[in-house]
């Protein structure tokens, strides 16, 4: 996988993962490109479109579109699970998702995916590990923000 | 925190750009005087804020530096969003993402997973080769430590520091033979991801990995026996994610390898024929396998069975399914065609697809279906798919049909139709060369030229507004404009036509503000043609208007062609290529121009395939702008000037009292030999002080024993009264020679320029 996005139906970016190196102007007209070409779709209209020299494929869920875009010898179908996998981790982690918990979680929504997929390539095929991943590095985390520990104290968290 | 929402409402709460723009912007000061000199404790939650302004599309480089702090810091959350932004701001091109490799090296090696995950996570998405030969080792000792967490991680890292650095494929092949054996699916899958890379990239590691073919064969059935694990499967299909990635990798190492296709020939079979087909997830596993069965040396009834698989897709309600079972048609469409061809009905129903993608996808593997067999009837079906289709499959719908017709043409008279049909439906879509096809096609069927011109007739009777099929019918009512007047044609309706009717839609053409140029040109030599061959006489600029019924409509007709100013072609223009093109002698001041003759000869060679290039059309300019006067042409006296062996041209002049500037040339060739002259070409040269324009003339072949003249109009433009000269050459063959002249015509009548 190249890279993901999710957008609202505005057009407005939610969430950008690049797995491939390119400027912040490149990535910037990519994302307006592909945008436009996405909410141009109708409704009833197949999940996969080529764009350039990449396959891109897209669902909407709710008011948010997610969308991959994937080279040519990846297949598609399996892409499609991709997405659908991430979107009930989501909606596992936040209790029946919807777009505001991604847009006032943002960081939590790229934990999530970053322990899903890594290097643009799957990592972990089971849902209950994800999720155990997140809710430890939760911990960890609010552990931090609890008053210092002894150790944190002499420098060695 | 409570900074933090606050923000993101904040924002979200601006009415107007303008007003968001300033929130940021008040908010982003706020920030850097916090990265400043805030407390290092919020310094997380000030860089998650700059996070989220920069998903906006706001600049946000000052908080690159304070990304570095972060992944720095001893704390988790720190480190959680300090890698974060890492990702998310640096990228290669900057130098600051090097200055965390120390602190990835140092997290990678510190004990505490999580933090290792971060390391490894952003080492893999923003990892440059620099940073990938420095960390490879450690990566590499990751591979082999325990924990299941860690090792999944490093095992995509490496598969991303092959793509960067393809050298470190040496450190990274020798642990895969262990991995292999691994039970956590996260790491497995990883495996094989990394294996498939390096095969990918090198054909040693391929030739290597071939070995492990059975082993990925067991893998694979155990998966797929080993029936319902509520942990990684979906929707009864175990883990489809590992499934098609195994599928893949087998693709790779069976290609061309008649052992390892062999080895794997079941399994397949196995997986085509029980998996779930019910739900995407089924289907996901199913498509890659036929991809690999089709793509490796499967046996002939594997092959078949994978075709049917896709045969079943394109029935698939989803239509998503239906899209990827056309796309892999299409690409086997050559080297299983039989099988294909077997579910052409389906294909084709396809064609009916409201998704332009599909109707697309179902359009191109038509056209690569069509064979001598089937023409008739998928012409028919992709006709009827033309007339409906939207605009941006026309004009390929329209240039496949004319293909396939001039592949599988069952007979001459079904292709003339099939072109017909295809330019009265889409003209405007077809490429240029379609008028020039259509043209050679009917020249040189001459059994069809009375069927031709009737159904022609018929249809530019109906329709005058699609060009390329008024230029056809044109041409062809000029060049058999006799046959469509006389007799009758058994293959079309009876079909009287009176001369006055054919005169009139020409007018029509004429007279039309649809009517391209081009259009107007060959209505105007149809006219022309008809002319000679209607009186049998060549003098119709010279007779006198109102003497007999018959003249003033071809008059009204030429006035009519010239209602638009005289484009004044400079010495450059279309003519200028076209004499580039033709032999230049050099003859006095000027430089020679001509035109092709409109009908090519049958043996010229054309190109074949979608995407040839489109042959020149032959385009005879509209007559001169000016119009002459009805009532008292010029009077000059016709002038023979050329006489070979049978062969002879004859020269008579107009000059419109209305534009004196303007003297209109007819040249005649006759032929009272007994043999043709062929290959008949006439160039014509003037003074620099004068602009000439040659038409297209009449035919390239001037019939022995009197036969049917060929004519040319020239058009001279001498505003200054120069005295004219006028110089021709001629090129032809006749009696068994090339003939070329080259002569002065000397005898110019005054009249003519003064």
């Amino acid at each position: 996988m190249q890279f993901m996005l999710l957008f609202s139906r505005q057009g407005k970016l939610r969430l950008q993962k690049w797995y491939v190196s390119l400027s912040d102007r490149e990535k910037k007209k990519i994302t307006r490109e592909i945008v436009q070409t996405i909410l141009a779709r109708k409704p009833k209209m197949c999940s996969f479109l080529e764009w350039r020299d990449l396959k891109i494929v897209y669902k909407r869920y709710a008011s948010l579109y997610f969308c991959c875009a994937i080279e040519d010898q990846e297949n598609e179908l399996i892409t499609l699970e991709i997405i659908h996998r991430y979107v009930e981790l989501l909606d596992k982690y936040f209790g029946s998702v919807c777009e505001l918990d991604i847009i006032f979680n943002f960081e939590k929504a790229y934990f999530i995916l970053d322990e899903f997929l890594l290097g643009g390539e799957v990592q972990e095929t089971s849902k209950k590990n994800v999720l155990k991943a997140i809710e430890q590095a939760d911990l960890l985390q609010e552990e931090a923000e609890t008053p210092r520990s002894v150790l944190e104290e002499i420098g060695l968290t | 925190g409570p900074e933090g929402p606050n923000l993101i409402e904040e924002i979200r709460g601006a009415k107007t750009q303008a007003q968001e723009r300033e929130v940021i912007q008040k908010e982003c000061a706020h920030i850097r005087a916090s990265f400043r000199d805030g407390d290092p404790l919020h310094r997380h939650r000030q860089l998650a804020k700059l996070l989220y302004v920069h998903m906006l599309g706001y600049p946000a480089h000052f908080g690159q530096m304070e990304c570095l702090k972060l992944i720095a810091s001893p704390r988790f959350t720190d480190k959680r969003v300090g890698y974060l932004g890492a990702m998310l701001l640096l990228d290669e091109r900057q130098d600051a993402h090097l200055l965390i490799t120390n602190s990835i090296k140092n997290d990678l090696s510190q004990g505490i997973q999580a933090v290792q995950g971060l390391a490894l996570c952003t080492l893999s998405t923003v990892g440059s080769a620099e940073m990938c030969w420095d960390l490879a080792t450690e990566v590499e000792k990751l591979l082999l430590q325990p924990g299941s967490y860690v090792r999944k991680k490093a095992v995509l890292t490496a598969v991303h520091m092959i793509r960067k650095v393809p050298e470190l494929s040496n450190i990274f092949l020798p642990p895969c033979a262990q991995l292999l054996h691994e039970r956590h699916h996260g790491i497995l899958l990883g495996t094989i991801t990394l294996i498939t890379e390096l095969c990918e990239r090198s054909p040693a590691a391929l030739k290597h990995f071939r070995k492990v073919v059975p082993q990925l064969v067991q893998i694979l059935r155990t998966l797929v026996m080993t029936g319902y694990s509520t942990e990684h499967s979906i929707s009864g299909v175990s883990d489809p994610f590992l499934q098609v990635q195994i599928l893949r990798l087998l693709r790779i190492l069976g290609r061309n390898h008649e052992e390892s296709s062999e080895t794997m020939n079941d399994l397949l079979a196995q997986v085509a024929t029980n998996t779930d087909t019910s739900r995407n997830a089924g289907n996901a596993v199913l498509f890659e396998t036929v991809l690999t069965i089709m793509d490796t040396r499967s046996a002939a009834g594997l092959r078949v069975l994978a075709v049917n698989i896709l045969g079943r897709f394109l029935l698939n309600n989803d239509k998503n399914i239906r899209y990827v079972a056309l796309t892999s048609l299409l690409r086997m469409v050559q080297s299983d065609h039989s099988a294909v061809q077997r579910h052409r009905p389906t294909v084709v129903e396809c064609l009916r697809e409201p998704d332009a993608s599909l109707s697309r996808r179902a359009l191109e593997l038509s056209l690569a279906l069509v064979n001598s067999s089937n023409v008739r009837a998928m012409t028919q079906e992709l006709q009827s798919f033309l007339e409906s289709c939207p605009p941006d499959l026309r004009a390929d719908c329209a240039s496949g049909i004319l293909l396939a017709a001039e592949r599988f043409a069952p007979t001459k008279r079904w292709h003339i139709d099939t072109i017909l049909r295809v330019l009265t439906t889409a003209g405007t879509h077809v490429r240029d060369d379609a008028v020039a096809n259509l043209t050679q096609l009917i020249g040189g069927a001459q059994e069809l030229h009375a069927y031709s011109v009737r159904r022609l007739y018929s249809a530019l009777a109906e329709d005058i507004s699609q060009q390329p099929l008024v230029q056809v019918a044109a041409w062809c009512i000029g060049e058999y404009g006799d046959l469509l007047l006389e007799g009758s044609c058994e293959e079309t309706e009876p079909l009287q036509v009176k001369e006055e009717e054919v005169l009139a839609l020409l007018e029509k053409v004429l007279q039309s503000h649809m009517s391209l140029p081009a259009t107007r040109g060959y209505a105007l030599t149809a006219l022309m043609k008809l002319s000679t061959r209607l009186r049998g006489d060549n003098k119709l600029l010279m007779k006198s208007p109102g003497s007999t019924q018959r003249d003033t409509p071809i008059f009204h007709l030429l006035r009519a062609a010239i209602l638009e100013k005289m484009p004044l072609v400079e010495r450059g223009g279309t003519q200028d290529e076209e004499a580039k093109e033709s032999k230049e002698a050099q003859l006095s001041e000027a430089a020679l121009v001509s035109t092709e003759p409109p009908v090519r000869r049958p043996e010229a060679p054309r190109g074949r395939g979608l995407g040839r290039a489109s042959t020149p059309s032959p385009a005879p300019s509209a007559l001169s702008p000016s119009c002459f006067s009805l009532h008292t042409p010029a009077s000059v006296p016709n002038l023979r000037v050329f006489e070979r062996e049978g062969l002879q041209l004859n020269l008579s002049f107009v000059r419109p009292p209305e534009t004196p500037a303007l003297l209109l040339i007819t040249v005649t060739a006759v032929n009272t030999s007994g043999a043709d002259v062929t290959h008949f070409v006439c160039q014509a040269a003037v003074p620099k002080s004068c602009q000439l324009q040659l038409q297209a003339p009449s035919g390239d072949t001037v019939p022995a024993q009197g036969g049917l003249p060929v004519t040319q109009l020239l058009r001279i433009f001498n505003p200054n009264k120069a005295p004219l000269r006028l110089k021709l050459r001629l090129t032809y063959h006749h009696l068994g020679q090339s003939v070329q002249e080259i002569f002065e015509v000397n005898n110019l009548p005054a009249e003519t320029w003064q």
